[in-house]
């Protein structure tokens, strides 16, 4: 450690930093537009520039490690003049269009015009012409609100591995596009949409259902159910002011039953019909020798990744679909059965932390009769903007609980929403199904925090497992590398396609940091702690639906509803 | 001689990124264009995205994503060109084979592309067609030129 100045006051540096982490720790805050934490600086967007005595120009503090003894200004009018001047001619580029975008309010590029008192047009010019591309079924770019700051690009490829987006043209023309400027549905995109976590503006934006859900909301004919992935309840409290991490699930099921839906599913119900699948289809590889190290499969974009990157691991990924999708199809077999509504007329709603989730539901093979399992699939985001624009007030509600059978949950299926989770709630089961005994301590530490690739081994009984838990693609191409290369005894592998998991997941609220993710983190991990069931084949309805319905795990009818199998996908790679 | 794509990138084992615009220059000059297999095949041979590719690719003038037309049409835009007008021959060459500059029309007969300076000065602003100058054209003399070039794809010579 050394001492540098900042604006007369004395700072620790820590040796080998740049200067923008020294002013962080400090508590100045330089603006940046292009900053992503943990990876190389580019320097893309100058708007972190200050002035070092000694230097010229103004400096780039992302990219500028600190020395000891340096002087820096950190506000000068000139490092001001310059950070605004910027802004106004990005704004000469833009849009303008604040009213009418979803990122009103939630916008980097607005709040630094604001900051920076920006108050007249002072440079106009050509704006640029773009189309907006909505192919996708989940994520809508358009380029006219783009400032090209990269960061897209850059999570995209370096944390996702992925690569399906990247600069294109050159100079006033450039843009950001895929390989042959082409929609986003026929590139190599999987949907994750952490590219939308990282835009500073609007150019990015989830592909919005709120329209057909306020529909199906308001047709006397239809049946509306909603489910939440398990990790929306520790999120959707920071929509509203809530501090990060709180955990909402009453209020939330109030809200869901205010905004007009019939019935309150939570989706940590089918993680745990997950986990009894799952656990039995581990067991069943273990004991038969079949394709293994077996690999999770309730993370959509994971999935697309392994048909297009890696199809030799098809057989690997895990037949079970993915929470959201058993959840669809049990309530329109078990339950309309049960309830003797008609599937056509039921309209099955999901509110997920993710945007890959939308690009899932409507996934062919996961129909059935022509008719989709999940109707509309909303981020957490959208439910934000759907309760204030119905005017709820979650600090003013009381708590309510979630509508049986599947309402009901242990914490196993809880911990779906956390990196690591699946594998532990997996390993519980399995423990079970193998020795007949539950596990004396149902917690893996080694499978929890929030690196980005976790192993360990477990014992059951005289079995002994290798298990990894990976998050970000970027990591899971490394652990795929590897297990090519025949560098791994590993049997179980849980991927989970956002870094952190569905915490961090590509649908969650804007403008998280590390901080706010482990804040979430640890909620899951404390409702887990505090829960009387720990284990999914502990979940009462759980076994209720497989003696009334489903027979058993792995059995014709499970096989059937629960299911289903994969592709190879031909893209521009 | 005509080499395959194989055979070119044969002749980059082991190559790396640093490779990219060599390869992508060879495979040009060989297919006339970079087409979506080609760029795909280099990208698995050089470990690189199709969309990294296509960036430094359309970062260049000088790649083009189309096959080249029967006709081959180059406008000059260089400073000469540009003060005797050049642009207003390349708004109307654009409008009227309806394409942008680095493409093909659909037909697949006339292509068109920009190009800095023929070293034609004296006959600015200049085109080439397949080789042949124009000199001193107009947008008007354009209209012309290309309706005669019309004629020629219609009775297919």
């Amino acid at each position: 450690m050394f001492t540098i100045e900042v604006n007369n006051r004395e700072v620790e540096a820590k040796p080998g930093e740049m200067i923008l982490d020294t002013l962080k720790r400090a508590g100045v805050k330089v603006p940046t537009l292009c900053h992503l934490p943990g990876l190389f600086p580019s320097g893309a967007c100058r708007m972190c520039v200050v002035e070092i005595d000694g230097i010229p120009g103004l400096t780039p503090s992302c990219a500028y490690p600190v020395r000891e003894g340096m002087k820096i200004k950190t506000h000068s009018p000139r490092a001001i003049r310059a950070r605004k001047t910027i802004v106004e001619l990005l704004l000469s580029d833009h849009p303008d269009d604040c009213l009418y975008c979803v990122r009103n309010k939630n916008c980097d590029l607005q709040d630094l015009a604001e900051e920076l008192g920006v108050r007249e047009r002072r440079y106009t010019g050509a704006k640029s012409q773009y189309n907006i591309d909505s192919s996708s079924p989940a994520i809508i770019r358009d380029p006219a609100k783009c400032i090209l700051c990269g960061k897209c690009v850059r999570v995209c490829e370096e944390i996702q591995g992925v690569s399906a987006i990247d600069f294109i043209n050159r100079g006033s023309r450039s843009q950001i596009g895929t390989a042959f400027d082409e929609g986003l549905n026929i590139s190599s995109c999987i949907k994750c949409g952490q590219c939308i976590v990282v835009c500073p503006t609007g150019a990015l934006r989830e592909k919005s259902y709120i329209k057909e859900v306020m529909n199906a909301l308001n047709d006397p004919e239809k049946f509306v159910v909603v489910q939440h992935a398990p990790s929306i309840s520790v999120t959707l409290g920071e929509e509203f002011g809530l501090k990060p991490g709180q955990d909402v699930m009453g209020i939330m099921t109030a809200a869901l039953r205010r905004l007009g839906f019939d019935r309150v599913f939570d989706t940590a119900f089918s993680a745990d019909l997950t986990i009894m699948e799952e656990a039995s289809e581990l067991v069943h590889r273990i004991q038969t020798g079949g394709p293994l190290p077996m690999m999770t499969s309730c993370s959509p974009g994971w999935i697309k990744f392994v048909e297009q990157f890696y199809p030799e691991f098809i057989p690997n990924l895990s037949t079970c679909k993915s929470p959201q999708q058993m959840m669809g199809a049990i309530i329109k077999t078990y339950y309309s059965e049960t309830q003797g509504i008609d599937p056509a007329n039921i309209f099955s709603v999901s509110i997920m932390p993710c945007t890959a989730k939308k690009f899932e539901a409507e996934r062919p093979e996961l129909a059935r009769n022509g008719m989709a399992d999940i109707d509309a699939v909303l981020t957490t985001r959208e439910l934000a903007r759907i309760i204030r624009m119905r005017g709820l007030d979650l600090n003013n509600m009381t708590p309510e609980g979630a509508d049986t059978p599947f309402g009901e949950r242990s914490s196993a299926g809880k911990l779906f929403g956390v990196s690591g989770g699946v594998m532990e709630a997996a390993v519980r089961s399995a423990h079970y199904f193998l020795t007949g005994k539950e596990l004396t301590n149902p917690k893996i530490q080694e499978l929890r925090g929030l690196d980005g690739i976790k192993e360990t081994r477990v014992k059951i009984g005289d079995l002994e497992l290798g298990l990894a838990a990976v998050s970000g693609l970027g990591n899971a191409r490394k652990l795929l590398d590897d297990i090519k290369a025949g560098k791994k005894d590993i049997q179980f592998i849980e991927v989970m396609t956002c870094p952190g998991g569905c915490i961090a997941g590509g649908g969650q609220p804007l403008s998280a940091n590390i901080e706010t993710i482990m804040a979430r983190m640890k909620m899951l991990y404390e409702i887990d702690r505090d829960a009387t069931v720990t284990e999914s084949h502990n979940n009462k309805y759980i076994k209720k639906i497989y003696k009334e319905f489903l027979g058993e795990p792995l059995k014709e009818k499970s096989h059937e509803i629960l299911h289903t199998h994969y592709h190879k996908r031909d893209v521009l790679m | 001689m005509n080499y395959t794509l194989d055979d070119i990138l044969q002749k980059h084992p082991h190559a790396k990124r640093d490779s990219l615009i060599p390869i992508l220059q060879e495979v040009q000059e060989q297919e006339g264009y970079l087409s979506k297999e080609a760029v795909k095949k280099i990208g698995e041979h050089l470990n690189l995205s199709t969309s990294k590719i296509y960036g430094v690719a359309t970062f260049y003038n000088q790649f083009r994503f189309e096959p080249l037309g029967k006709y081959h049409i180059q406008i000059c835009r260089g400073t000469a060109c540009h003060v005797k007008g050049s642009s207003k021959v390349l708004d109307t060459l654009q409008r009227e084979l309806k394409i942008e500059a680095g493409k093909t029309t659909k037909d697949g007969e006339i292509s068109l592309e920009v190009v800095a300076c023929m070293g034609a000065c004296g006959l600015a602003p200049v085109i080439s067609i397949n080789g042949e100058f124009f000199a001193g054209v107009t947008a008007d003399k354009v209209k012309k030129i290309l309706k005669s070039y019309r004629r020629k794809v219609t009775e297919n010579v």
